[in-house]
């Protein structure tokens, strides 16, 4: 199974046509399956926060939105989930790689991971976690289950998911 | 001129406009002036208007008009290569730069010293970028509605803010009657 053309594929399945992407390594693929869909607007951000606002604008607008972005992330865009997704109520999944589970070889990223699941349990906000190749399988639901209730959504995808760091 | 001389002397203008407010006084003040429909607040998140905004002007094709502050676009600079890039001709980012923090209680910015948001947001791409005195902000905008061509407006003016109630508008109900502006407008 080609993993970024599955997610690209269930992302346009679901009418989701204006993604915004900040990169990690482990989402290089995703995001350049993404680049070349015709489908899909994709706007790459400087921050993570910029293309929360980027996908909050695209809703009012009439498209469905997608953020792409690492773990590290949240810790940049609390403010942003609280008092722009969550307070006007829109609904956005987050493609999150999570850096700093097994196998990882920076140190540094283990920090923010220890605060991820906490920080994201402690804004309410739903949280998946694929850890194997066959978890893609509920990607589909889970964005249908996002756009159902008008919430951010959190997809932890760790880097067994992404097929590992390689040989180390 | 301050900011609400400016919001009111345009009202007028911003009516029949998709209008992107941003946080604090701003739309404390648009709210007071001139309430619609068409106009999103932004009750929190400081610096994000200017991306709310070309989010939404990407979307769709009506015109969006932002009104920034010098303040929340220092905080949010990656914005401007972002509007330089990818914004489209619907799009007009109009920056009221009076040179403080209005909404904190007028603290100085550095745009007030040495920094150039025009020779910053020209930098970073964006093609067409004007730089007026408040009293010619209503022709400017006309301007760039005119123009159909994306457009950061600065607009330099005196600081200070007029006192005006804060919104108690749900925020759901804020962007429910603006998504209705959106779609039907």
């Amino acid at each position: 199974m080609n993993i970024d053309k599955r997610i690209a594929d269930d992302l346009v399945a679901n009418d989701i046509s204006f993604v915004t992407t900040v990169p990690c390594k482990q989402l290089a693929g995703v995001i350049k399956e993404i680049d070349q869909r015709d489908d899909i607007f994709h706007i790459p951000a400087n921050k993570e926060d910029e293309g929360m606002g980027l996908c909050a604008g695209a809703w009012m607008g009439g498209k469905r939105p997608a953020i792409i972005m690492q773990n590290t992330a949240i810790g940049v865009t609390i403010n942003t989930l609280a008092t722009l997704i969550q307070y006007y109520r829109m609904p956005l999944p987050m493609l999150i790689s999570y850096r700093g589970e097994l196998r990882e070889p920076v140190a540094c990223q283990v920090e923010m991971a220890l605060h991820t699941k906490a920080l994201l349990a402690q804004l309410n906000i739903p949280t998946y976690h694929f850890h194997q190749q066959s978890d893609v399988a509920e990607f589909d639901t889970i964005l249908k289950y996002t756009f159902m209730c008008n919430k951010p959504v959190a997809i932890l995808t760790d880097a067994t998911f992404w097929g590992g760091y390689g040989d180390q | 001129m301050i900011r609400s001389e400016i919001l009111t002397e345009i009202a007028p203008i911003l009516r029949d406009q998709l209008v992107v407010c941003n946080i604090g006084i701003p739309s404390q003040e648009l709210h007071a002036i001139d309430d619609q429909p068409s106009n999103f607040y932004m009750l929190g998140t400081m610096g994000l208007a200017s991306s709310i905004g070309l989010g939404l002007a990407l979307a769709q094709p009506k015109p969006v008009i932002v009104i920034d502050g010098d303040g929340s676009v220092l905080t949010n600079l990656g914005t401007l290569p972002t509007i330089g890039n990818n914004a489209p001709a619907n799009y007009i980012l109009m920056i009221i730069d009076n040179g403080s923090y209005g909404s904190t209680g007028d603290q100085p910015t550095y745009t007030g010293k040495k920094t150039s948001l025009a020779g910053m947001a020209r930098a970073a791409g964006c093609d067409n970028v004007v730089e007026v005195r408040d009293r010619h902000t209503g022709p400017a905008l006309q301007q760039a509605l005119a123009a159909q061509q994306a457009t950061v407006l600065v607009v330099k003016c005196d600081s200070g803010n007029a006192k005006m109630p804060v919104i108690t508008m749900d925020p759901v109900e804020i962007r429910t009657r603006f998504m209705q502006a959106v779609a039907h407008r």
